[in-house]
């Protein structure tokens, strides 16, 4: 018996009540946003009420950079593309760095039984020390999820029994998902023959950008009518 | 009395049998495993982080480099992503080519998964055998694409091109000329498509054979029964799906369940087996060979029959036909953008999965708006599989930590990314 997004949304209200600190239905996906302190209850109740037995998926995201762009565009006509102007004026900016709600880690969940699949939110409160509790209570899958999160995007899960690296090297520095961490790295690694032995070395190669990252709000590109 | 303590074993990363750059550190006592931690990244190479870079088009390749025995499998949940954000309608007959592939693709990981497990374990014929079969559908991926592996074929909103009229023929060379190359090219005389029919005539033979020499070999009954048991409970909690979660007895598959492109139209069954051991979980596999086998042949039926397009005309992902971009203008600049910048996507995410011959393999996407992704996270089946292996191998022998890896169906390109 597959279950209707409009069912799940009502039994999610019913179960969770005011915990949900925001829903959204799209593309027909349910996705709900819950505070990180009542987070870990209301896990739970989405795994036995809801029989959510499956975490599929624990995605951490840095918003850092959302909705920015490398190349301005300036509306032309209404049919064709719009013209593209260059942002002379790129300056390193850190006050953004400390953005409320910047991280996020996101929870895919699905339901064997009930066919359905949900995703649930949790913004940390803090920027600089972004916390959330672990869920490795609830689903045991989570342990390598949010030791990858830790590891790429340095969101601190709390209550995880083994919060180590996961995917890069022994002794990385830094955590390369973050936005304001540049896409060449910031070191690299080559054999000294004086040494005998591995070196590491600020990098030498600078990041090119090929085609600039743009945001267009033309017909053309956001319509059918593009023929 | 002296004290007895516990012996740590380093396993890998450069060991034959754990199927790429695993490292594992074994606890053992005697010979029994009390705790294992597998270290693994030694193959990440920032999937993740490259294709925030680049336009949509430029990071289909990147996911046939994911899970590298599976590729068209990982292309299709990345254009499928692309497609429900963009509320694209592919055309029928990319659909039937797509599940074609898919089911191509299934037979090549499961026998590449086949071969190298037997031989991990002992048997070395099948190993050989396995390869024969894979070569043939590798011709196939090679005639619609041009490669052999990373095919790069599927697009948002369709195919590449259709599939070709002829198969490319064995050439004469020193060991293959005259009558022995006539009959090499029997079967390539035709369309791909009678290429593909006369495989899965014979295919279904093949499979019988692996049978013969495994279903109830003893040696291989005595490494795969009983080894690495996971309830369907705990299935659930370690978060398995595909033939690992089917073998565990929950019948659970995305082609049935949540079905798409045009799963709902073809007749197949869904293997799921009974105690959730090793052996259980290669009759499953097996099986699902088998039904896989069925599934292309009413692709190919329907193929057969139905010409058309395979590119959807929305001009949003799909350029303008050659003829009319050389005499318009603005489909000229139309065809020049969509090369270089790309297609944006408007804001929002979405999840799409496909049922990966490993598991449920999902694309989440976060797009701003722009031309390339805000945030792409690949969630691959291989990487809950293995960090289920400490669980797994828990008071098992070394040996069947070997065993245990094979049967997971393990490939680092997709647990690493």
């Amino acid at each position: 018996m597959k279950l209707s997004v409009l069912d799940l949304k009502e039994n999610v209200d019913k179960v969770l009540g005011n915990a949900v600190v925001a829903s959204v239905l799209d593309n027909g996906e349910l996705t709900i946003e819950i505070a990180p302190t009542t987070a870990l209850n209301n896990f739970e109740l989405l795994k036995n009420e809801l029989k959510f037995e499956q975490l599929i998926d624990v995605c951490g995201v840095d918003y850092l950079s959302f909705g920015e762009t490398n190349w301005e565009t300036r509306t032309a006509v209404n049919k064709g593309f719009s013209r593209g102007v260059f942002d002379f004026a790129e300056e390193e900016d850190d006050a953004d760095l400390m953005k409320p709600r910047r991280f996020a880690s996101v929870y895919h969940l699905l339901s064997v039984t009930k066919n359905v699949r949900i995703r649930v939110k949790v913004f940390p409160e803090d920027t600089k020390m972004p916390i959330v509790p672990s869920v490795v209570s609830v689903w045991t899958c989570a342990d390598w999820f949010e030791r990858e999160s830790f590891d790429l995007l340095g969101i601190i899960y709390e209550g995880h029994p083994d919060l180590r690296r996961l995917l890069t090297d022994y002794g990385f520095i830094g955590h390369p998902l973050r936005k304001d961490f540049p896409l060449v790295g910031e070191v690299e690694m080559r054999y000294d023959n004086e040494k005998k032995r591995v070196v590491y070395e600020p990098v030498q190669i600078e990041n090119r950008v090929n085609v600039p990252r743009v945001i267009r709000e033309d017909k053309i590109t956001n319509t059918e009518q593009g023929k | 009395m002296s004290e007895i303590r516990n012996y740590t074993l380093n396993f890998g990363p450069q060991h034959p049998s754990a199927h790429g750059v695993l490292r594992l550190v074994l606890e053992l006592d005697g010979e029994t495993i009390v705790r294992s931690d597998p270290h693994i990244g030694l193959l990440h190479r920032g999937t993740e982080k490259l294709v925030e870079y680049k336009p949509y088009n430029q990071s289909i390749g990147y996911m046939d480099r994911l899970d590298y025995v599976s590729m068209m499998s990982n292309e299709h949940a990345y254009v499928m992503a692309i497609e429900k954000m963009l509320d694209i309608k592919v055309p029928e007959r990319a659909q039937y080519i797509r599940v074609m592939f898919d089911e191509i693709t299934r037979l090549l990981n499961h026998l590449m998964w086949l071969g190298a497990h037997a031989l991990d374990i002992g048997a070395m014929t099948i190993f050989l055998y396995a390869f024969r079969e894979r070569e043939d559908l590798m011709d196939c991926y090679e005639a619609v694409s041009g490669a052999r592996m990373h095919a790069t074929y599927y697009r948002p909103g369709g195919v590449y091109r259709d599939l070709p009229d002829s198969m490319p023929k064995h050439k004469a060379s020193k060991w293959h000329s005259g009558k022995k190359l006539d009959k090499l090219n029997a079967i390539r005389e035709g369309t791909l498509l009678d290429f593909i029919e006369s495989f899965t005539q014979r295919f279904p033979g093949y499979i019988d054979e692996y049978e013969v020499l495994l279903t109830d070999n003893r040696i291989w009954k005595q490494r795969t029964v009983d080894i690495g048991i996971v309830s369907p409970e705990r299935a659930l909690q370690l978060g398995f799906t595909g033939p690992m979660l089917r073998g565990s007895g929950i019948a659970w598959d995305l082609r049935k369940k949540q079905p798409y492109e045009v799963y709902d139209k073809l007749d197949f069954d869904i293997p799921v087996g009974v105690t959730g051991d090793c052996y259980d979980r290669y009759l499953v596999r097996v099986q699902e060979m088998r039904e896989s086998n069925k599934i292309i042949k009413q692709c190919v039926d329907w193929l057969n029959k139905n010409p058309g397009p395979v590119m959807t005309d929305d001009n949003r992902v799909a350029p303008p036909s050659r003829e009319y971009a050389k005499t318009n203008m603005e489909a000229l600049i139309h065809h020049f953008k969509l090369f270089t910048e790309g297609y944006t996507i408007p804001s929002g995410e979405i999840y799409s999965a496909v049922e990966h011959p490993k598991g449920e393999f999902g694309i989440y996407m976060i797009s701003d708006g722009a031309n390339k992704p805000y945030r792409m996270k690949v969630r691959a089946p291989g990487f809950t599989h293995l960090a289920s292996l400490d669980e797994m191998v828990k008071g098992h022998m070394i040996a069947d930590v070997v065993a245990i890896i094979g049967t997971q169906d393990i490939v680092f390109g997709e647990v690493d990314r």
